[in-house]
């Protein structure tokens, strides 16, 4: 399993003119701890709203690059918008969602995706060409992602130290993935120091 | 919609005249009949960007990014897509984002459909409740106004503000295959 903050900074450590909107929960937190930025936007409430937020930027600014970056719940509680980004297909978009499977806000209770939802499928049936970094043979798509994804994915089979993944990934090289493919899913193990009760 | 036999109404043409004057670059939007044709207008205009929704609280997140990435929007609903919209209304609020709202009523002249009576009757309420100021249009003479009025309180005032267009300006629903 990846650590969700290590992921997220891996994937921003080299943002250049990266526009980013993160999800209310841990991610924002998590895009606020790498430090703050003027291309940030960060959801504290909103929720679900977070992938639209990015759409409507990437209309706007056709010529930079927009990250969404949010959780399993926070995603699950905006699917219809999926659909909607699946219609538009804006090319300088990306929704890369941290799967860790619950609702870290209120206390870590199980999300939809401990049971059997695959959110993955759900975006790819929307019409996105959609990938998770979880396993090798779901990688393999990343053709021209190179290192990255398969790092990645050698992460979660060999539960290696997650700090590895900002040492050796090519973070460009994630971006690109997730801009290609729109639609990425990181698999994401709970960091338990992190745990935020909020009601 | 219009009555059967008489002339298309021509105000949703001024009200695209008005949305393009204020150089409105998204519309959000999920089908209407009410909106019908300025949806169709707002699709044909290449210098917007039309987005179908699958709930109106997707154009609250749409309008906020737009705003975010320098851009106006507007959201054409119904009173009942209101009702989606509440919590996510807070995203407006929050951050002081501008907010442009068309609303074609329902519930309240002539309506057929029961279930468009609960939200149609508290749409006005709930919009003042959750801070949007309301303008009303009940005439076809003052819809072009009220929504350049609306959008200057909107863009300029920094507000976010709804006019909400009579059931009887729209006219009863003609039933189409």
């Amino acid at each position: 399993m990846l650590d969700r903050r290590a992921a997220i900074g891996a994937l921003l450590a080299d943002r250049r003119d990266l526009l980013v909107v993160a999800g209310l929960g841990s991610t924002t937190y998590d895009l606020a701890s790498l430090g703050d930025d003027d291309r940030n936007f960060y959801l504290w409430g909103a929720m679900g709203g977070a992938a639209m937020i990015g759409l409507g930027l990437a209309l706007a600014k056709p010529n930079l690059r927009v990250v969404v970056v949010t959780g399993d719940g926070e995603m699950l509680m905006g699917m219809g918008s999926l659909a909607t980004i699946g219609v538009q297909k804006p090319k300088n978009l990306a929704v890369v969602m941290f799967d860790n499977g619950h609702y870290g806000e209120t206390g870590m209770q199980a999300s939809h995706t401990q049971g059997g939802v695959d959110l993955v499928s759900v975006a790819n049936v929307l019409g996105r060409l959609c990938d998770v970094c979880r396993s090798t043979k779901e990688v393999e798509r990343f053709d021209d992602a190179g290192e990255v994804a398969r790092f990645v994915v050698d992460d979660v089979d060999h539960d290696l130290a997650s700090r590895r993944v900002s040492e050796s990934a090519s973070q460009r090289g994630l971006v690109a993935a997730a801009l290609r493919v729109g639609f990425l899913v990181v698999s994401c193990l709970f960091v338990s120091d992190e745990l935020w009760l909020m009601g | 919609m219009s009555e059967p036999g008489s002339p298309a109404p021509t105000w949703p043409d001024e009200i695209f005249a008005v949305l393009r004057r204020s150089e409105i670059r998204q519309v959000g939007y999920v089908p209407d009949a009410g909106h019908a044709r300025l949806i169709e207008r707002c699709r044909a205009e290449p210098a917007m960007k039309a987005v179908v929704l699958t709930t109106e609280e997707e154009g609250i997140g749409l309008a906020a990014g737009a705003w975010l990435g320098g851009q106006r929007a507007a959201l054409l609903m119904q009173s009942s897509g209101v009702g989606n919209c509440i919590n996510m209304l807070s995203l407006a609020k929050s951050c002081r984002f501008p907010l442009l709202l068309l609303v074609t009523m329902r519930g309240e002249w002539a309506e057929f459909n029961p279930w468009q009576v609960p939200m149609g009757s508290i749409t006005e309420a709930s919009l003042r409740l959750a801070d949007v100021t309301t303008h009303r249009v009940d005439e076809a003479a003052s819809a072009a106004e009220t929504v350049a009025a609306a959008a200057d309180l909107a863009f300029n005032g920094e507000l976010a503000v709804a006019v909400l267009i009579g059931q009887r300006l729209i006219g009863r629903k003609r039933w189409v295959e």
